[in-house]
């Protein structure tokens, strides 16, 4: 049991690291793909040469990015097979179809058409060139849309029922897949958190440029363009984020336990913690500042519903469990013999609370011994890290309306054509560059720590989702990870670096490399 | 026959399209860049040799990201078998790719020699590697792979890392990786001049030469293996279950369906056609031609394997009646159409939109061509 809970332990902090740092590099190829092809589009509607230059500058920028994004993708494309095979086996008739609809209707589009964008130039007409441009940047957003109609079925998996003979799942409503409501809200919420990425990134530099006052008229065309499209991809996220965190607390509520730091449940309209510090083991804040009335308006958009508390999410858990003890139980049987008749009929009764007995199998593995204590310990399991989950919500609303207010002023100064003026404004740019990492990789904490201890919700725990290694392999690939990852970034961040010192090449040709 | 039956045999069938997809263009590139080094003799034709797929090695590489999706909807009792059960050697194979993106975007950035030599070596070893695991796995898949299932199918790989590096998997990693410096030879061929495309005929005619005899080498030695033969419990339109038919090793077994359809010889006869007829083109300088001949190559080869095998995808050496096979292995009928109707719609349109940047980009590329363009390699 020890070594299981370590194989665990390991293979989710491989998974995130891959996947956070992984998404260090999506975002911006999110958005830029999009300013970039806003660029252009003046460029081939002007004929304004600057545009053309504002193009190829960014262009690099997002090539040197684009290639860790890619070569950091396979990984993810890998670990689901590699690390999680049980999960793999029991949610791919349902998980797989999404990741491979991504790569024949996205991924395709995206990589041949990005080949195409760089080398292209001078292949086709300007009309031509804009369209691939235009193609890299639909590519890339279906290929987030995809992968987040999977993760929505990780987060409310409403298509699909346990086959027992098959012992997994299956799908059962291809459309409930891809209408996903959560799915639909995550997809746009984190595609224009890449548009504001791109758009502080882009802001930054051109910032810094023009203080400096190098590359001015490609640094304040930048700025503008980029203050515009990020102020409203701004609003667009909080409103998506709000809407997605109306829908989440809905289908999870634990997660908005932990979001909240609400331990126990409170008559309606509860107040809303500003600040806390959460103890998981004594299932109470040490410490909180609260508005009250504010959270019951806020996530029901109502004044009376109740919202359920860490200590109401574990007594339904419970009764959950017990019920889902002879879906389990009648799963051995049918193993042997599908169509025993007695054992389906019991299956069938219970089936929809089997995910919680399998949660309590990690405590109890003999489920018929199962102790109160067992119960108990299952039950506290149900709620995710409080702490973690509260923080990173917080930061990442903060990051958010920081960007908000920021991309606003600089918008508003800059089409009024002030900004050269507003030193403050520029200096405060590359520092909020780091603003939209931070908070894309808070959100996903929120979203994948809290949607613990599930692979997929409510159905299939993480505890049994992992594959049957030794703890050495799983020391293996962690230390090779971290070397190769901690390698590439230093490169990375250097020729970034490297190119963002350098600037535009103005006026001339093609510096050549020798 | 039921549709459940048809939709597996499609499935499986289409699983192997992607696999000739995946070893003719991810190939050409991953042969390119093991041999990068002997094509180009100095900076400026090595950095000729990689724009030639400067353009198009990104979207080559989505073959092989669709076949691991495809494998995970499809077949997924096979994806999680076999990737976990392969871990080390998955590892090393990812490590080895996830260089070449970088090779590719950040090798000709600095001008600094030790930094462009570094990067040499790193699409070096994300070219060979990859292309002798592809091969190695494959040749496992024949041998059989020791794992097994306990009740709720968990699977359980009881082999060790090291023994998937067997003589038999190494033959089959050499052969895939010569088919692939093959496929690379004839496209620098395509698009290089002089002394360039000098190297990639002579390096192409003996890859190509090596690989037929590593192939009959190989088929020599599957006829003596022992192969894997349902014996009962076999239904093609059953659920996927691979716990309940039972599966016997026979020497030999795996000729029998050549045996049982001899038209089926026409299937091996593909790669040495291919080949033979490749090799000849190319030393005509007719490497168009050769490049096609060459897929044909492929074509045969990963066909034989599949003829050789069916309806077996993963056997189980250690339990061999918990065997994957085409009727026990795949996803639901309801994904398997579903899937089937997206793949119908859309490969045509990749087809067409990849040819028509091949088509944009056609033509040589030279060091001259390289040093005058900013965004190339």
């Amino acid at each position: 049991m020890h070594s299981l809970q370590t194989v665990v332990d390991l293979s989710r902090w491989q998974f995130a690291a891959t996947a956070l740092y992984h998404f260090l590099f999506v975002p911006l190829t999110l958005g830029l793909s999009f300013l970039l092809a806003a660029m252009e589009t003046v460029y081939v509607t002007t004929g304004r040469k600057i545009y053309k230059d504002m193009a190829l500058f960014w262009g690099k920028l997002f090539a040197i990015n684009f290639a860790l994004g890619v070569a950091t993708g396979l990984t993810m494309e890998f670990q689901f097979g590699t690390n999680w095979s049980q999960y793999s086996r029991f949610v791919g008739d349902v998980f797989g179809a999404p990741l491979a609809i991504e790569g024949l209707m996205a991924f395709f589009l995206e990589s041949t058409f990005v080949g195409l964008m760089f080398f292209g130039w001078d292949r086709m007409s300007r009309g031509k060139h804009l369209l691939v441009t235009y193609m890299v940047a639909l590519g890339s957003n279906l290929s987030a849309l995809w992968i987040l109609v999977a993760n929505g079925f990780m987060q409310s998996p409403r298509e699909a029922v346990f086959n027992p003979v098959t012992m997994r799942l299956e799908l059962t409503s291809f459309a409930d897949l891809i209408f996903s409501g959560d799915a639909q809200a995550k997809f746009v919420h984190t595609s224009i958190a890449g548009y504001v990425t791109a758009a502080m990134f882009v802001a930054g530099i051109s910032g810094w440029y023009m203080l400096r006052n190098r590359h001015m008229e490609l640094a304040k065309r930048s700025f503008r363009m980029a203050a515009l499209f990020g102020v409203f991809a701004s609003i667009g996220v909080i409103s998506l984020g709000d809407a997605l965190g109306f829908i989440d607390g809905g289908a999870q509520p634990a997660k908005l336990v932990a979001m909240e730091a609400m331990w126990k449940t409170r008559t309606p309209p509860a107040g809303f913690n500003v600040i806390a510090f959460p103890s998981q083991k004594q299932q109470r804040n040490l410490y909180e500042i609260q508005i009250p009335k504010l959270l019951t308006p806020l996530v029901t958009r109502t004044m009376d519903t109740v919202i359920p508390g860490a200590d109401e999410v574990e007594n339904q858990a419970m009764v959950r469990m017990k019920d889902g003890i002879p879906a389990v139980l009648a799963l051995k049987t049918l193993s042997a013999d599908p169509t025993n008749q007695p054992a389906l009929a019991q299956f069938k009764a219970h089936e929809q609370d089997m995910g919680y007995a399998l949660l309590l199998k990690r405590y109890a593995p003999d489920l018929r011994a199962a102790t109160p204590a067992d119960y108990q310990r299952a039950a506290r399991a149900v709620i995710p890290n409080v702490a973690v989950i509260f923080w990173s919500f917080r930061v990442m609303v903060l990051a958010g309306f920081s960007m908000l207010f920021y991309l606003g002023v600089a918008a508003y100064c800059s089409l009024n054509n002030r900004v050269q003026d507003r030193r403050w404004l520029l200096k405060l740019a590359p520092w909020l560059i780091p603003a939209p990492f931070i908070a894309c990789e808070a959100g996903w904490l929120v979203a994948e720590m809290g949607r613990q201890p599930w692979t997929v919700y409510g159905v299939l725990p993480t505890w049994m989702s992992v594959s049957t290694h030794s703890v050495g392999y799983l020391v293996f690939s962690l230390t090779g990870f971290v070397l190769i990852y901690s390698a590439f970034i230093v490169v990375e961040a250097y020729l970034m670096l490297k190119f963002i010192r350098k600037g535009p090449d103005e006026g001339r040709l093609a510096a050549p490399l020798h | 026959m039921e549709l459940y039956a048809v939709l597996k045999i499609t499935w499986w069938l289409l699983l192997g399209v992607l696999l000739i997809g995946l070893a003719v263009m991810v190939g050409m590139d991953m042969g390119i860049g093991a041999a990068l080094r002997y094509f180009g003799r100095t900076d400026g034709e090595r950095r000729a040799v990689l724009n030639m797929i400067g353009p198009h090695w990104d979207g080559n590489q989505v073959w092989f990201i669709l076949g691991g999706g495809a494998v995970f909807a499809a077949w997924p009792t096979i994806y999680a078998t076999a990737f976990s059960g392969l871990y080390i050697v998955m590892l090393l194979l990812l490590w080895s790719m996830i260089i070449r993106p970088l090779g590719f975007e950040y090798r000709s950035k600095l001008p600094s020699p030790s930094w462009r030599n570094l990067w040499d070596w790193g699409l070096f070893v994300s070219g060979l590697l990859p292309m002798v695991i592809f091969g190695a796995a494959i040749g496992n898949m024949l041998l059989g792979v020791p794992f097994h299932f306990n009740w709720y199918l968990e699977s359980w790989y009881t082999g060790s890392f090291i023994s998937l590096f067997n003589p038999f998997a190494i033959l089959c990693g050499l052969m895939s990786l010569l088919l692939a410096l093959y496929q690379g030879s004839a496209m620098v061929m395509n698009r290089g001049e002089g002394a360039v495309r000098e190297r990639a005929r002579r390096l192409g005619t003996w890859a190509g030469l090596l690989a037929l005899a590593l192939f009959t080498a190989g088929g020599f030695w599957v006829a003596r293996l022992s192969g894997y033969v349902v014996t009962s419990g076999d239904d093609p339109a059953g659920p996927a279950m691979p716990l309940r038919k039972i599966v016997e090793m026979v020497q030999g077994a795996w000729l029998h369906n050549f045996s049982a359809y001899p038209v089926l010889w026409l299937v091996p006869g593909l790669t040495y056609v291919g080949v033979l007829a490749g090799v000849w083109a190319l030393r005509r300088g007719w490497s168009h031609f050769g490049w096609w001949l060459g897929a044909l190559g492929w074509i045969g080869t990963i066909g034989t394997v599949g003829a050789a095998m069916f309806p077996f995808m993963m056997p189980s050496s250690s339990n061999p009646s918990q065997s994957l096979t085409v009727w026990d292995a795949s996803s639901s009928q309801t994904t398997l159409l579903w899937m089937l109707g997206w793949t119908i719609v859309f490969v045509p349109i990749v087809l067409i939109y990849t040819s028509w940047a091949f088509w944009i980009m056609r033509g040589k590329v030279t060091p001259a061509h390289v040093e005058g363009n900013d965004h190339a390699y």
